[in-house]
C-alpha cells in the first residue's frame, strides 16, 4: 500500500515534470486526475449532484440537496474537520444524504486528500 | 434555518422507521401529511406525475409527448400480445373478471394460498400456465414488458386500492416498507433517502419524485420507446446507489412493491406515460 502510493506519487511527479517539455506533450499519457477531476467525475466524488460550486469554472449543477460549496477556509478552520465531512458524512449526522467517500471506499484515502485540497481552495 | 429542517426530516425518516407498529394506514396517511407540510401547494391528484410536479416545463413537455406517444407501435404490439388466443383457443380475459377492466389497482394482493405476495405480472403469468402456455420472464420487457403494458391499460382510471390484511400480509408489508427505508449500497442509501428526504430536490440536474404517486404509471417509457417496469426501475435504482439488484419476480421486490404500491392508495392509474 505504501509501497503503491509513492509510486503513484512517484509517477505523478514524473507526469508534472515530463508535461512541461515540449518533448512530452506530443506523447502525453492522460495525465492524473486532478482534485477537481475528481470531485466533478460522477463516478468518482460526484459533488455537484448535491452541492453547487459557485464560482468555480464548469461546475455545471442545478442541485438543491447539500449547501453551496464556497468559503470552504472560513467555514473549516479546521481542515481535519472538512476531511472528516468527506470520509463519513454520517459521523456529524446520522440522517445525512451524504455517502460516507472514506467509511465505505467510494474514494481512496489519495483521492479524498485531493479533493479536500481543491474544495479548501473554492 | 437549514439545520433545523433537517432535524425536521431527520425526525420524520425515524418515524418511517420506529412507526414499526403503526398499521399500513398510518403509514399512508403519515406519508401524505409529510408532502401536504412540504408541499402545500401540489394536490393529491398530481402526484401520479412524479417529478413533473416540480417542473412546469418539463410537464409542458410531457403532455405534448402524451399527445402522439413515440412508443405508440409497443402499445399496439402489447394489445395483439393481449388478444391472441393460445392454442387452446382461451385468451387472458378468460382468467379475470370482468376481462381485466379495472383490476390492476388490486394488485400486489397478500395470496393466502400462496402465502405471498402476488404481482398483477404473476397473475398474468398464472394465466398463461393454467392455459398450457410456458410462463414469461418478468425481467423480459420484449414479452412481459409488453404483455402488461397493455393489460395495465385496461385498468387506466381505476383507484389503487391495496388491502393488507391478516398478519401475514402485514408482515410482508412491513417487509416492504424496510426494504424502503434501509440504507443499502456502497453510497450508502435508502429508497427513502430520494423519494422522502429529498423528493422536490434537484440531484445534478433531475427533480426527486416523491414516492407518492410512484406506483400508479406502469410500465413507463423512457427517451422514446425505451420500455421499464416498476421492478425495472427498483432494479435501475438499486444499481444507482452500488446495490446489488434483487431479481425481478423476487419475493424482496414483491413485497416493495406491496408496500410501494399501498402508499399510493386513492390515486388513478394511468399504464404507459413517458418519462425523461
Ligand atoms: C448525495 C448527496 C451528496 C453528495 C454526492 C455529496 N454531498 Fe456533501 N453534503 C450533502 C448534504 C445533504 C450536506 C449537508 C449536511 C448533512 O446533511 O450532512 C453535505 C455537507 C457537506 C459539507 C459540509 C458543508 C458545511 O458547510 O457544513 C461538505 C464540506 C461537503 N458536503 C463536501 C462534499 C464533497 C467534497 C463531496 C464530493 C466528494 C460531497 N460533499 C458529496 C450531500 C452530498
Ligand atoms: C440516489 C438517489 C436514488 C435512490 C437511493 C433511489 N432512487 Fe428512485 N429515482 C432516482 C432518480 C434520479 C429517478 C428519476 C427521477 C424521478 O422520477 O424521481 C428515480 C425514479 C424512481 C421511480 C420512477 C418514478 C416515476 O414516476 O417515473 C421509482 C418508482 C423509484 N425511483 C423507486 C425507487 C425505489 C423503490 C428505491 C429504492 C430501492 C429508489 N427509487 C432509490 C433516484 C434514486
Amino acid at each position: 500500500m505504501r509501497k503503491n502510493s509513492r509510486l503513484m506519487l512517484a509517477a505523478g511527479f514524473i507526469g508534472l515534470v515530463l508535461t512541461t517539455s515540449s518533448f512530452a506533450q506530443e506523447n502525453a499519457k492522460p495525465a492524473e486526475p486532478s482534485g477537481k477531476d475528481l470531485a466533478f467525475n460522477n463516478k468518482k466524488g460526484n459533488c455537484l449532484a448535491c452541492h453547487l460550486m459557485p464560482g468555480v469554472p464548469g461546475a455545471i449543477s442545478n442541485t438543491t440537496i447539500g449547501p453551496p460549496l464556497v468559503g470552504m477556509k472560513a467555514r473549516f478552520p479546521d481542515k481535519a474537520k472538512l476531511r472528516a465531512q468527506v470520509w463519513d458524512a454520517t459521523k456529524a449526522n446520522p440522517q445525512t444524504s451524504m455517502p460516507p467517500f472514506g467509511k465505505h471506499q467510494i474514494l481512496t484515502e489519495q483521492e479524498i486528500d485531493k479533493i479536500v485540497d481543491f474544495i479548501y481552495g473554492i | 434555518m437549514r439545520k433545523l429542517l433537517t432535524a425536521f426530516l431527520g425526525a420524520t425518516l425515524l418515524f418511517g422507521v420506529v412507526g414499526a407498529k403503526a398499521t399500513p394506514e398510518q403509514d399512508r396517511k403519515a406519508t401524505l401529511e409529510y408532502f401536504q407540510k412540504k408541499f402545500p401547494n401540489i394536490k393529491f391528484e398530481d402526484y401520479v406525475n412524479g417529478a413533473f410536479i416540480f417542473s412546469p416545463d418539463a410537464f409542458a413537455q410531457y403532455n405534448s409527448i402524451m399527445e402522439f406517444p413515440p412508443y405508440q407501435t409497443v402499445l399496439e404490439h402489447g394489445k395483439k400480445m393481449w388478444e391472441t388466443p393460445f392454442k387452446n383457443g382461451k385468451t387472458y380475459a378468460s382468467c379475470f373478471p370482468n376481462g381485466a377492466k379495472d383490476i390492476a389497482g388490486h394488485y400486489p394482493y397478500f395470496d393466502e394460498a400462496l402465502g405471498k405476495v402476488a404481482t398483477f405480472e404473476m397473475a398474468l403469468n398464472a394465466c398463461r400456465k393454467l392455459n398450457g402456455e410456458p410462463e414469461l420472464a418478468y425481467s423480459d420487457m420484449k414479452t412481459m414488458g409488453v404483455l402488461t403494458t397493455y393489460a395495465r391499460s385496461l385498468s387506466d382510471g381505476m383507484k389503487m386500492n391495496i388491502k393488507v390484511e391478516g398478519a401475514k400480509a402485514l408482515a410482508a408489508f412491513e417487509h416492504g416498507k424496510q426494504h424502503f427505508y434501509q440504507r443499502r449500497g456502497q453510497l450508502n442509501f435508502s429508497c427513502a433517502t430520494c423519494h422522502v428526504q429529498n423528493a422536490g430536490n434537484i440531484i445534478r440536474t433531475e427533480y426527486l419524485s416523491p414516492i407518492l404517486g410512484q406506483a400508479t404509471h406502469w410500465p413507463v417509457f423512457r427517451a422514446g420507446d425505451n420500455l421499464v417496469t416498476l421492478q425495472t426501475r427498483y432494479v435501475g435504482c438499486n444499481k444507482l446507489v452500488r446495490a446489488v439488484p434483487y431479481a425481478q419476480g423476487s419475493e424482496e421486490y414483491n413485497d416493495l412493491e406491496y408496500y410501494h404500491s399501498y402508499i399510493s392508495n386513492g390515486l388513478p392509474l394511468h399504464a404507459d406515460v413517458f418519462r425523461k
